[in-house]
C-alpha cells in the first residue's frame, strides 16, 4: 500500500520541480539583462559619482544632440516611407501570384547577409559612380539594407489573409481597387506595423551605416551613442540609451498593440 | 487587361530585385578582375587575384584570425545557448502563469531591444565588474542575446508535444532523467536544431555588440575587422573575394534549406493522401 503511494508522491514532487529548470536561466536574465539595463538608469543619473540630473542637463542643453535627434527622427521616418512605399506593393503582388511564396525568397535573401558587408559593398560602389557620399547616399543605403525587413512581415500577413473575404467583398459588389483599400489594407496592418518598426528602430540607432555611407557629413543618434562610449562618457550614452529605450518601447507597444507579435520569430 | 496587370506586376517585381541584387552582382562580377589596389576595373583581365589575395595578402593572417574567432565566438555562444535554452524552455514551460509571462517578457527584451543600447548596457555591466577579457565578455554577451532564440523555439514545441508521452514514460518506469533524455529532448529535438541555427547565425552575424564588447585584447571578428579596415576609401581586393564567397554561401544555404523545406512538406501532403 506504502509503495504506490510513495511512488505517486515522488512523481508529483518531480512534476512540481520541473520548474526547477527555469532558475539557472532566470539568474542569467537577471544578471546580463535586468542588471545592465537598470544600469543605464543608474548611471544616467551619475555624474562624477555623485546623484545628479547633470548628464540630463548636457544632453538636452547641448543643442547638437536633440539636433542630431531630430535629424535622426526625419531620416528614420523617410526611409520607413520609402520602405514601405517599395515594399508594400512587393508583398501585395507576391501575395496574389500561385508562386508568389517561392518568389518571395528572392526577396528575403539579402536580408541573411551581414549588414555591414552590404553597407561597404555598396558605399565602394557609390565611390566608384563618383557618387557624393552624403545624406542621400545614406538614405538609398538604408533603403536598400532595410527593405526586406519591410517586405517580409507585410507578405507573412498578406499571404495569412483569407481569400473568401476577398471574394465575398467583390461578390458585394466592390472593385479591384475598393478590395485593396477597404479589405486587403486594414487586414495588412499587423504585418505593416511589424515592418515599420523593423525598419524604424535600426534607422536611427545603427552606427555603422553613417560612417561608410555618409562621407562623414552624416551623424544620426546611433553614432553618438557610440562615441559616447568611445569618449568613455559614460552618464550621457545612458542618457542616450533610455531615450533610445523609449522608442523601443513604444514601437514594440504598437506591435503588441496592433501588430502580430509572431512575426519577429517568422523572421529568422 | 489581367495579362496587362500581371505584365506589370512582374516588372515592378523585377526592378525591385534588381535593386536588391545589383550590388552585389556588381561585387560578384569584380572580384574576378582585381588587381593590387584596382577594383573596379576589367582592363587587367579575368583573374583570380582577388581570391588568391585572401591568402596571399599582407593582411591574410588578419583575415583568418578574424574568420576563426567569429567561428569560435559564434560555436561556444551557440553551443551554451542551446543548452541553458532547451533546458530552461522546460523549466518555463513547467511555471505558473504569473511567472511564466515575465520571464517571457524578461526574455524577448534582449530580441526587441536595439542592439545599440543592450551594446552599451553590457559595456556599463562589464565594466563595473572590472571583466576586461574580450572573450569572457563576448561569450557571455553572445550567449546573452542567442538563448532567447533558442526558448523562443522550443517552448512552442512543448506546446504541441503530448504531456502525456512524458508521463507514459515515467508510469512505465523511466526515471526523471531517462524519460527527459529518452522521450522528451528526442520530441523536442527538431526545435532544440533549429534554435541552435538560429543562435549561431545570430551570433556570427553580429557587429553591433561585438564592436562595444571586444575588450581591449584586441579580438576581431570578421564584421569589427571589415568595419576596421574598410574604414578607409577603397577597400582592398581581396574583400571582394570575400564578399563573394559569402554570397554564395547564403545563398546556398537559404535554397538547400527552402528546398528542404518544401520536399518535406510535399512528402508529408503525400502521405496523407
Amino acid at each position: 500500500m506504502s509503495k504506490p503511494l510513495a511512488a505517486v508522491r515522488k512523481k508529483r514532487l518531480f512534476a512540481f520541480n520541473r520548474k526547477v529548470f527555469a532558475f539557472p536561466y532566470m539568474l542569467v536574465l537577471l544578471l546580463f539583462v535586468v542588471v545592465p539595463t537598470a544600469m543605464l538608469l543608474v548611471n544616467a543619473f551619475l555624474f562624477d559619482g555623485k546623484g545628479s540630473f547633470e548628464n540630463f542637463t548636457l544632453f538636452f542643453q547641448a543643442g547638437v544632440f536633440l539636433q542630431i535627434l531630430g535629424n535622426s527622427l526625419l531620416v528614420g521616418l523617410l526611409v520607413t516611407v520609402i520602405c514601405l512605399l517599395i515594399g508594400f506593393p512587393v508583398a501585395y503582388m507576391l501575395s496574389r501570384f500561385k508562386n508568389g511564396g517561392a518568389l518571395a525568397m528572392v526577396f528575403v535573401i539579402p536580408m541573411w547577409i551581414n549588414f555591414l558587408i552590404k553597407t561597404r559593398a555598396i558605399a565602394s560602389i557609390f565611390e566608384w559612380m563618383g557618387f557624393r557620399l552624403g545624406i542621400a547616399s545614406v538614405i538609398v543605403g538604408m533603403v536598400y539594407i532595410f527593405l526586406p525587413f519591410m517586405i517580409l512581415p507585410i507578405h507573412t500577413t498578406l499571404s495569412n489573409i483569407d481569400k473568401s473575404y476577398l471574394e465575398a467583398a467583390r461578390d458585394l459588389g466592390a472593385s479591384n481597387s475598393e478590395v485593396l483599400v477597404k479589405v486587403v489594407m486594414p487586414l495588412s496592418l499587423p504585418g505593416v506595423i511589424s515592418g515599420i518598426t523593423m525598419v524604424f528602430i535600426p534607422t536611427i540607432s545603427s552606427f555603422a551605416i553613417t560612417t561608410y555611407l555618409g562621407g562623414g557629413a552624416v551623424e544620426l543618434f546611433g553614432d553618438v551613442i557610440y562615441n559616447a562610449y568611445n569618449l568613455d562618457l559614460y552618464g550621457v550614452g545612458s542618457v542616450m540609451s533610455i531615450i533610445m529605450l523609449v522608442f523601443v518601447l513604444i514601437a514594440s507597444f504598437a506591435v503588441n498593440k496592433f501588430g502580430d507579435s509572431k512575426q519577429g520569430s517568422s523572421l529568422i | 487587361m489581367r495579362k496587362a496587370s500581371k505584365i506589370l506586376s512582374y516588372s515592378y517585381l523585377a526592378i525591385v530585385a534588381l535593386f536588391l541584387y545589383l550590388p552585389i552582382l556588381i561585387i560578384f562580377f569584380f572580384s574576378f578582375f582585381g588587381q593590387s589596389g584596382v577594383n573596379f576595373s576589367t582592363q587587367s583581365g579575368f583573374s583570380f587575384f582577388s581570391y588568391a589575395a585572401i591568402f596571399t595578402s599582407d593582411a591574410s593572417s588578419s583575415l583568418f584570425s578574424a574568420i576563426a574567432n567569429t567561428f569560435i565566438v559564434a560555436a561556444a555562444a551557440s553551443v551554451i545557448a542551446t543548452l541553458l535554452g532547451t533546458v530552461s524552455a522546460i523549466g518555463i514551460f513547467h511555471l505558473g502563469s504569473k511567472m511564466q509571462k515575465v520571464v517571457n517578457n524578461v526574455n524577448q527584451w534582449p530580441i526587441i531591444s536595439s542592439e545599440i543600447v543592450t551594446a552599451f548596457s553590457f559595456v556599463l555591466f562589464f565594466s563595473s565588474l572590472n571583466i576586461t577579457n574580450g572573450w569572457v565578455r563576448l561569450i557571455l554577451s553572445h550567449v546573452t542575446f542567442c538563448t532567447p532564440y533558442v526558448v523562443l523555439s522550443v517552448i512552442p514545441r512543448l506546446y504541441q508535444i503530448d504531456g502525456n508521452v512524458y508521463e507514459a514514460a515515467r508510469d512505465l518506469g523511466a526515471t526523471p532523467i531517462g524519460a527527459l533524455f529518452k522521450v522528451e529532448i528526442p520530441m523536442l529535438f527538431p526545435a532544440i536544431i533549429s534554435g541552435f541555427i538560429m543562435a549561431f547565425t545570430m551570433s556570427l552575424d553580429d557587429f553591433i555588440i561585438t564592436q562595444l564588447n571586444k575588450g581591449t585584447t584586441g579580438i576581431e571578428t570578421l564584421s569589427t575587422y571589415l568595419y576596421q579596415d574598410g574604414a578607409k576609401r577603397g577597400l582592398e581586393p581581396f574583400w571582394f573575394a570575400v564578399f563573394s564567397i559569402i554570397f554564395v554561401i547564403v545563398l546556398l544555404i537559404v535554397l538547400l534549406g527552402n528546398m528542404r523545406k518544401t520536399l518535406s512538406a510535399k512528402s508529408k501532403k503525400e502521405g496523407t493522401k
